[in-house]
């Protein structure tokens, strides 16, 4: 409490000495009763010192609702906050997420943190660096521009002697410095006017420095918002229905009043939660309450076929266009050949190894939320809709869930734990059962992409007609997550667009048109499975279905895939990403499908190219596809990134590595099973995910360029995978997968419908 | 007896060992990530094996010898296994590290110089979802001595 108090006091004026906060905090914050709620949000980003700290031994303390998801974010802005204040890396702390402490930046989502909030807190630590030259200049009585910092501290150039240290100028006392801070969220400008350094001169930024958290999540000091407590705190779990959509007609409190430590039934609306002493009576009342739930209202299609052409039949709600260019229908008219071709893409969940776990304390009209959504402010907005109270009596601290890919987005967690302590009177923890995560975390859509294309007579692509269909996020930023729709806040939206790239934008032709068709998803009734952003949402399907389709038309054309891509690259940093991966492979010309094998396990190659948010990945694979069984093997993957400036090489490394880990497990074994009542994969076992036998050797090839801002390496590695290894697979059999995972039965209908039917017309 | 010390719970005997751990124990090593003993977060070593703790009653565990993460170090003094995964900056969001460095401590014990697919095999049970295998895999023949 003391610390809190001493940051708002401080940022209110009252003089208090800054004290240093902890991102990682120690057993006793935790622990201790020191969390009561408190005004929360609505720092003035335009005050310096809403942005940072100095305390009195020099050590730097920043401020930002931006969070660590497991990806390293928080690691690389440190180090952007050490090089433009030229502090060592060891004396910047991070203080992140919490919402009364921090400006809002936005959600940690989208490979947008450190393209976006990077400026934001590169510029605010460059503005007190020029706030601390001026107070330097005037103590050490030289001009600014005879000035030069080291580590901290401030020197006269040519008189080392003459120094002053940051701690001296200006440790626990307030800038009391305006600067300029406009527009909101992710578009925020900070400070633009201050000069910040010249890439040229970056010491810190560029390096491979280890991980901030790293050592507390080895030895298991790291507090994960799975593992706060607080005192008082009861346990609850949610009852959701064995069937979507449907509300209790009864509850049986009987049913659970023999468990030791049972506390209360709460019921609001159609939700159902039982709340326990421990979290053992919790789950083992959870599983006795006995509800008789109606039936559902709205069904879902009962299988795959079902939905494809629920996806390509239903009216689209909105139509968005990336690419529109040329005349499409004079171009197909004059062409020397034309394909089409259609790619089927399932839903598929974030899976998250931790469930969702938040605890929450209500308390009146004020709460207190101790989660890890990636948007803490969007779950402050949520919670205090559901509890109907003012957003700024809501407040959010932020804990490191599990690695959530965008599942964190959506904080449903935080939801439950508001209502179950309300209801209880007392401090809730809930956490989600393995079942209860498989069944409800909201899914990544799914998609149907049909392509339609056009060569002229020498054989470059002249007509591009690529139409995706596919649903939006029913649970995003401005739609009710699942407890409020249990409650009965209704959705006025259908939800978050499911985006347009990868669709063949990278590709330069004539005549082209790139949509996204909006298929509503049951709205506005409620939605009877979930979806929302999964990692590079929607990318990963378009990109198979481009990336795949621009591999039949090479094929077609006897034309070596790498080569044929090369005609048609649209901008140099393309064609250099997809030299780079080709190079690290060990690519040899040749068309593709390879020479007819005789052996069982056929070995094949292929390769795909992406560009999101700016950023290019480009993916060779090897496979070795089991001729008598269907069975694919992923042996090697080259990848190629080139993401601007790198602020920390080996944590973009580790991203890339993961998102094509991630890719292999999304096009081998990833898929959703549901019927018309509800999901049915409700574990590990009906939905794995790769496991390590079965991980590839992965080359990484990082493409630096310096003289670029530095854009995000969260999502886009792992987009071109699935189309890479469907055209490996292609090259080892002559069999196309048109519909992912490619599982061993795919694979055999493929290897036994081949050659590919419908590619010619 | 957990970590080397014994300790006396007062508790529901078909209690998973994880929840004694976790909140009576307030040992935040292991995980709860499934309760269905498929993905290895709860992992702990129980008489030199690496068992999962989210399906083991705590009666199971009575007057045994059971060690969690933290009876292997602490941040200021790893051990080697803690440490290699630290060189190789081995993890992304960490849920799953505890199983991985609790299984590799029960592989190494049995068999200080696993080759690579007996450290995958040994593994398989683990899942990651950040995608860090490679860095794991790597981390684990440092930890062994070997060559990465």
């Amino acid at each position: 409490m003391k610390n809190e108090l001493s940051r708002r006091q401080f940022l209110q004026g009252a003089g208090a000495l800054v004290v240093s906060f902890s991102l990682f905090p120690t057993a006793r914050n935790i622990f201790a009763a020191e969390f009561a709620t408190l005004p929360s949000g609505d720092i003035d980003p335009q005050s310096l010192d809403s942005w940072l700290a100095i305390s009195p031994d020099g050590s730097v303390t920043f401020y930002t609702s931006k969070v660590e998801i497991g990806t390293g974010t928080i690691t690389a802005l440190a180090q952007i906050v050490a090089e433009e204040l030229d502090v060592s890396f060891e004396r910047v702390k991070m203080d992140s997420g919490d919402t009364s402490r921090t400006i809002e930046q936005g959600s940690t989502v989208g490979s947008r943190s450190i393209e976006r909030a990077g400026p934001q807190v590169r510029q605010a630590a460059a503005a007190a660096r020029q706030e601390l030259l001026k107070l330097a200049a005037a103590r050490l009585k030289a001009p600014i521009d005879k000035l030069t910092v080291q580590n901290g501290v401030v020197s006269v150039v040519g008189n080392a002697a003459n120094k002053v240290s940051y701690g001296q100028l200006v440790g626990g006392k307030r800038f009391n410095t305006k600067i300029t801070a406009t527009g909101s969220g992710f578009d925020m400008k900070v400070a633009p006017e201050v000069k910040a350094k010249d890439p040229k001169d970056y010491k810190i930024v560029g390096q491979p420095v280890k991980r901030i958290e790293l050592p507390g999540k080895l030895t298991g000091e790291h507090v994960y918002a799975h593992d706060v407590r607080v005192p008082g705190m009861l346990h609850g779990r949610v009852v959701r229905p064995p069937v979507v959509n449907t509300e209790p007609t009864n509850i049986d409190e009987s049913s659970v009043k023999n468990i030791s430590g049972f506390v209360k039934v709460v019921r609001e609306g159609s939700f159902v939660g039982v709340v326990a002493r421990t979290q053992w009576a919790a789950i083992k009342a959870a599983e006795a309450l006995k509800v008789t739930w109606a039936e559902p209202k709205t069904k879902l299609p009962a299988n795959a076929d079902a939905l494809y052409a629920y996806l390509k039949n239903t009216k689209p709600a909105r139509t968005q266009k990336a690419v529109e260019k040329g005349d499409l229908a004079k171009a197909f008219a004059q062409a020397k050949k034309t394909y089409q071709a259609s790619y089927r893409w399932p839903f598929q969940m974030h899976g998250m190894i931790g469930p969702s776990c938040s605890v929450a304390d209500v308390k009146g009209d004020k709460a207190t939320i101790w989660s890890g959504p990636q948007g803490p402010f969007r779950t402050r907005a949520t919670v205090a809709t559901i509890l109907k109270i003012p957003e700024q009596n809501v407040r959010v601290i932020y804990h490191e869930a599990s690695g959530s890919y965008g599942r964190m987005s959506t904080d449903d967690g935080a939801e439950d734990a508001a209502l179950l302590s309300r209801g209880a009177g007392a401090p809730v923890r809930v956490q989600w059962s393995r079942q209860d995560e498989h069944g409800w975390e909201p899914k990544g859509p799914a998609q149907l992409d049909e392509i339609k294309a056009a060569i002229d007579g020498e054989g470059k692509l002249i007509a591009w007609d690529f139409v995706d269909y596919g649903q939006p996020w029913s649970a995003s930023g401005s739609t009710p997550l699942l407890a409020s729709l249990q409650v009965g806040i209704k959705p006025n939206n259908p939800g978050g667009s499911n985006g347009t790239q990868g669709g063949g934008d990278i590709y330069a032709v004539p005549n082209q048109k790139i949509v996204a068709e909006q298929i509503n998803w049951h709205f506005p009734e409620p939605i009877p499975l979930r979806t929302s952003n999964l990692r590079a949402p929607g990318d990963p399907a378009r990109c198979f279905a481009s990336e795949c389709f621009i591999d039949e038309i090479a094929a077609d054309l006897g034309a070596d895939p790498v080569e044929f891509r090369l005609r048609h690259t649209a901008e140099p940093r393309g064609a250099d990403c997809l030299k780079a991966a080709a190079d690290k492979a060990g690519w040899q010309k040749r068309p593709s499908p390879a020479p007819a094998q005789s052996a069982n396990i056929a070995k094949g190659r292929g390769v795909a190219l992406t560009r999101r948010a700016n950023a290019y990945a480009a993916a060779v694979v090897d496979v070795e596809v089991d001729r008598s069984n269907g069975n694919v093997r992923v042996t090697r993957i080259a990848i190629s990134h080139d993401c601007g400036l790198m602020v920390n090489p080996d944590g973009v490394k580790n991203q890339v590595e993961g998102n094509v880990i991630q890719g292999v497990s999304r096009a081998l074994l990833e898929e959703v099973a549901y019927d018309e009542r509800s999901v049915t994969s409700l574990d590990w076992k009906s939905y794995p995910i790769l496991k390590f036998p079965d991980v590839p050797e992965i080359d990484v090839v990082l493409i630096n360029r310096p003289e670029m801002a530095a854009l995000g390496a969260g999502e886009p590695a792992t987009i071109p995978v699935p189309a890479a290894i469907a055209n490996a697979i292609f090259d080892a059999t002559g069999a196309r997968l048109r519909e992912a995972p490619f599982t061993p039965a795919r694979v055999l209908a493929a290897m036994k419908e081949k050659p590919a039917g419908n590619q010619k017309s | 007896k957990v970590n080397g010390k014994t300790q006396v719970v007062d508790t529901d005997p078909e209690t998973p060992l994880l929840y004694v751990l976790r909140d009576d124990l307030k040992l935040n090593g292991p995980k709860f990530g499934c309760g269905l003993s498929q993905c290895g977060a709860c992992t702990v070593i129980m008489d030199g094996k690496a068992i999962r703790s989210c399906a083991t009653e705590v009666k199971a565990a009575a007057n045994r010898p059971v060690t969690t993460l933290e009876g292997l170090g602490s941040v200021k003094k790893m051990h080697p296994i803690q440490k290699a995964f630290l060189d190789e900056q081995a993890v992304q969001c960490g849920y799953c590290i505890n199983g991985m460095i609790m299984t590799t401590k029960a592989l190494l014990d049995t068999n200080p110089k696993p080759t690579d697919s007996q450290i995958k095999e040994a593994l398989a049970g683990n899942l990651c979802r950040c995608g860090t295998h490679t860095r794991i895999l790597r981390a684990v023949k440092r930890a062994s001595g070997q060559k990465v």
